[in-house]
């Protein structure tokens, strides 16, 4: 009845876990019971969990990255205390297999629940806005794969208590994830949570790359279009070309391990090096996926705040595109120490190496954006600023591990591992920081609060090098990763420093609750009333913030590449158009609430062989879309009145703040400085 | 794109639904490409058991092929009789596609169980493996679409040749299609090649 789900699986024996597994129950039980006595149940549902509205579906996105983070930093805590202790008698407090668990699911959670997420949540959030476009191209299908994302969280979320996480790595290493090796729940729960986020992750981005390219405004050329525009068009160009990889990836694994096939066994024909090829076909692209929006919120950060317009934006369309291109033909170096011949690893190093080029070309046209710019030195501008310093040191090891003799040296080395965090802790991170502060304002009308925020800031760039520098130390030392103990007394000063970081790093975030209570409290301080609180450069600053439901009262016609502050220079920003008319917009659903409740208890009994339950599921998803494939009724008229008693209360506010008396920026910028 | 179709936030809803549908199966051929190359790599892993030339029954498979083929066929034409406006019509020819479908799914299955009675199923060789994963994802996505068909044609049925309906049908015609060519692609590597 219940496959192997039974009562030994729920974590009772370890303390940490017991803790998980008493107190996530309770904490869920109190939140549902506190909603119903407060009667929030259906305010949620109507404007929250059944919404189509992208700039609510991008709020839910972060909020899930960042739920998700708390889980993933708890993890290196735990990591980093086990490491500074664990040395000769001493063996620390983790066993080995929990150590394994620990890394699998940090690296899981961290790329594929918390960066994935908010990068998905701010292209949500922004992208609509800034191409002039009222939302996405099809609003259901962005709640179905919101809600495909929470379900396979939840999923991660339910192996703290229940069974136990994957042992082998986020990667996942063949043949040790094979059942014959890995018997237990572990590799299923990272399969399935992968394979059902990755569904939702493609169809975000077909469903981005539709946007970009038909719901532009008109005027708006490809080349007119926001750097982070194009950058993210890029990366669903990227998703949708590299997640089918994934896909196969772990297709073929559950094939192995539920009905015995042979792909990656080390018996009857299977090819263990397959999986790597395979996985790494996605899993490169993959960081350009993550890095790319990234490198374009500092595009839109650095100009915005330099007051420039951004230096080379060809050169910087052009550098993305030359990136996503070579992002498929350096898969292999990933698996140098795999025995190809020499001539394939230098192949693949050399390319490896080119795509420091356009990453180069990027970085001096940031700086050169900078250059005689009048630089306001804003929160967003500190990570930004932050990222060129720290990413440059993390792309140049990654060059040098491009080289196959030096990959020899330190392959599997805890080298390998502070390479990659410091190119996406300074590169991928602090650029998804940078973004949220910089459209905070605009997502929800207030600006964050800036003093506690550069305070973080200091406590992660600090945190950073201290935390990871001396893994790069240690992996010359030849500290190979993943180890629970060690027996070397020379690795533990180090370890202990790298330990300081990584608490340095732990404040930093902390401070972000200190930040985000500040800004909560001073909301009537730092209302943003203008809907222009940077006085910013793209459309997404021309309206309201938070945006009306609609977002644009009438689709505006571009005529240059930064045209609100262009309009803005000429002083025909804001003017009022003659009437206003009647908007039709997408109804909300609940298709998407079912099928994430469907495919996690799908999930949920295919990784404990509860075959009835697995079934439910599927039919649970295949009745949903038949109900929505059925339904024509998906548009509601917005009324013109309407719009207009909106428009005229964002009217009077502009005036309010003397935005509108002479619309010249030269008014703009004085109340700013 | 004129600026009246802005002046809603999905007025190109047909135009933009093909669109994005055939970016979904660009994608999608991803995943058979992955599996060619999976297969490619395993065709000669037969760890001891059988090879192509002991499995495969040349003359079945073609008459499987024909299924889907004609099949495709008559989804062209219940596709005229959409364009014509014909609703009873359309009703009919999806009919015939889907009892084609059908009889194609129905000759994989019977083919596969015949493999696995032998004792040739999946988890023999790597060889098979491969084989038997290619085939039926393929005949996964031709069940799809037959759950489709099906769905739609109680929609034609019921609410007519609308504009909702007429897009799905289309969209559908699009799967369809792609699916035959795919298959295309295995009879010719997977079958034909396998039996040089």
């Amino acid at each position: 009845m219940f496959g192997r789900l039974n009562w030994d699986q729920f974590q009772l024996k370890d303390p940490f876990l017991l803790a998980a597994t008493i107190g996530m129950p309770i904490v869920l039980i109190a939140v549902v019971v506190l909603l119903a006595y407060f009667k929030k149940w259906g305010y949620l549902w109507r404007e929250w969990f059944t919404t189509v509205d992208h700039k609510k579906i991008g709020i839910m996105y972060i909020l899930v990255g960042l739920g998700m983070m708390v889980r993933g930093v708890a993890e290196v805590l735990m990591m980093r205390a086990q490491q500074s202790i664990a040395m000769g008698d001493a063996q620390g407090f983790l066993a080995p297999d929990k150590y394994a668990e620990l890394f699998s699911v940090h690296g899981t959670i961290m790329i594929i629940f918390v960066a994935m997420p908010i990068m998905i949540g701010l292209m949500n959030i922004a992208i609509p806005l800034q191409i002039g476009a009222r939302d996405v191209a099809y609003p259901a299908l962005n709640s179905i794969s919101l809600w495909l994302t929470i379900s396979s969280a939840l999923l991660v979320m339910a192996s703290l208590v229940i069974g136990s996480f994957s042992t082998s790595g986020w990667t996942g290493i063949a043949p040790f994830f094979e059942k014959q090796f890995s018997p237990g729940t572990g590799v299923d729960y990272w399969t399935w949570a992968l394979q059902i986020s990755g569904v939702g992750t493609t169809l975000t981005g077909i469903n981005f790359f539709v946007t970009i390219l038909r719901l532009r405004a008109p005027g708006m050329k490809l080349m007119k279009m926001p750097m982070f525009t194009w950058t993210s068009l890029t990366t669903t160009v990227l998703i949708i070309l590299s997640f089918p990889a994934l896909t196969v990836a772990l297709l073929l694994l559950s094939l192995d391990r539920y009905l015995g096939m042979h792909f990656f066994t080390n018996d009857l024909g299977g090819v263990v090096m397959l999986y790597n090829n395979i996985f790494w076909m996605w899993g490169h692209p993959e960081v350009y996926i993550l890095v790319l929006p990234a490198f374009g919120i500092f595009s839109e950060v650095v100009a915005t705040f330099s007051r420039k317009k951004l230096f080379g934006y060809e050169s910087l369309v052009y550098a993305t595109a030359v990136i996503a291109i070579l992002s498929f033909t350096v898969w292999l170096h990933h698996f140098f120490t795999m025995g190809n011949d020499t001539s394939v690893n230098i192949a693949f190093g050399i390319a490896t190496m080119i795509i420091a080029i356009p990453t180069g070309v990027k970085l001096f046209d940031w700086l050169f954006t900078m250059y005689r710019g009048r630089i306001q030195f804003s929160t967003p501008m500190y990570w930004t600023m932050g990222f060129m310093v720290l990413f440059g040191i993390g792309g140049m090891t990654g060059v040098l591990m491009a080289v196959p003799p030096i990959d020899y040296m330190v392959h599997n080395s805890v080298f390998l591992v502070a390479h990659f965090h410091n190119v996406i802790i300074p590169g991928v991170l602090f650029g998804y920081f940078a973004g949220m502060i910089y459209w905070f304002p605009k997502s929800l009308g207030i600006k964050i609060d800036e003093t506690w925020g550069k305070v973080a800031f200091w406590c992660w760039t600090i945190g950073f090098p201290t935390a990871f520098f001396p893994l790069y130390a240690l992996g010359l030392m030849g500290m190979p990763r993943r180890i629970s103990h060690y027996d070397d007394p020379t690795w533990q000063p180090l370890l202990i420093v790298a330990g300081i970081g990584a608490l340095i790093i732990t404040a930093g975030l902390v401070l972000f609750a200190v930040q985000g209570w500040k800004t909560v409290k001073d909301r009537k301080k730092n209302a943003d009333t203008t809907g222009d609180p940077w006085n910013g450069r793209t459309l997404e600053w021309s309206m309201a913030s938070p945006p009306p439901v609609y977002n644009f009262a009438v689709i505006p016609h571009v005529e240059e590449r930064d045209d609100f502050w262009e309009k803005k220079e000429k002083g025909t920003a804001y003017q009022r158009p003659e009437k206003y008319s009647d908007i039709h917009l997408p109804k909300n659903i609940p298709y998407g609430v079912y099928i994430g409740v469907a495919s996690f208890l799908f999930g949920f009994a295919m990784i404990f062989y509860i075959w009835w339950l697995a079934i439910l599921g599927v039919l649970g998803v295949i009745v949903t879309l038949i109900l929505s494939g059925n339904n024509d009724d998906t548009e509601f008229v917005f009324p013109a009145e309407e719009v207009k008693r909106i428009e005229d209360a964002h009217y009077e506010r502009l005036a309010a703040a003397g935005v509108l008396s002479g619309t010249s920026t030269t008014t703009l910028e004085h109340k700013h400085e | 794109m004129s600026s009246t179709a802005h002046e809603t936030a999905h007025g190109h809803g047909v135009d933009q639904k093909q669109f994005g549908f055939w970016i979904y199966l660009m994608s999608d051929l991803i995943i058979f490409a992955v599996l060619f190359a999976t297969f490619a790599v395993m065709s000669g892993h037969f760890a001891g058991g059988p090879g192509p030339k002991a499995l495969f029954d040349v003359p079945y498979l073609f008459l499987e092929t024909m299924f889907l083929l004609v099949s495709s066929v008559t989804y062209g034409l219940a596709v005229l009789s959409l364009q014509a406006g014909k609703r009873s019509a359309v009703v009919w020819r999806l009919l015939i596609t889907f009892v084609l479908g059908l009889g194609f799914v129905a000759m994989e299955v019977n083919e596969f169980s015949q493999l696995i009675g032998e004792g040739f199923g999946p988890d023999k060789s790597a060889f098979l493996s491969a084989f038997f994963t290619l085939v039926a994802t393929h005949g996964f996505h031709v069940s799809c679409g037959l759950l489709w068909m099906a769905t739609l044609i109680v929609q034609v049925w019921r609410k007519g040749l609308t504009a909702g309906v007429e897009s799905r049908l289309l969209r559908l015609s699009l799967f369809w299609h792609f699916l035959d060519i795919v298959w295309v692609g295995v009879f010719s590597f997977v079958y034909l090649v396998g039996l040089v």
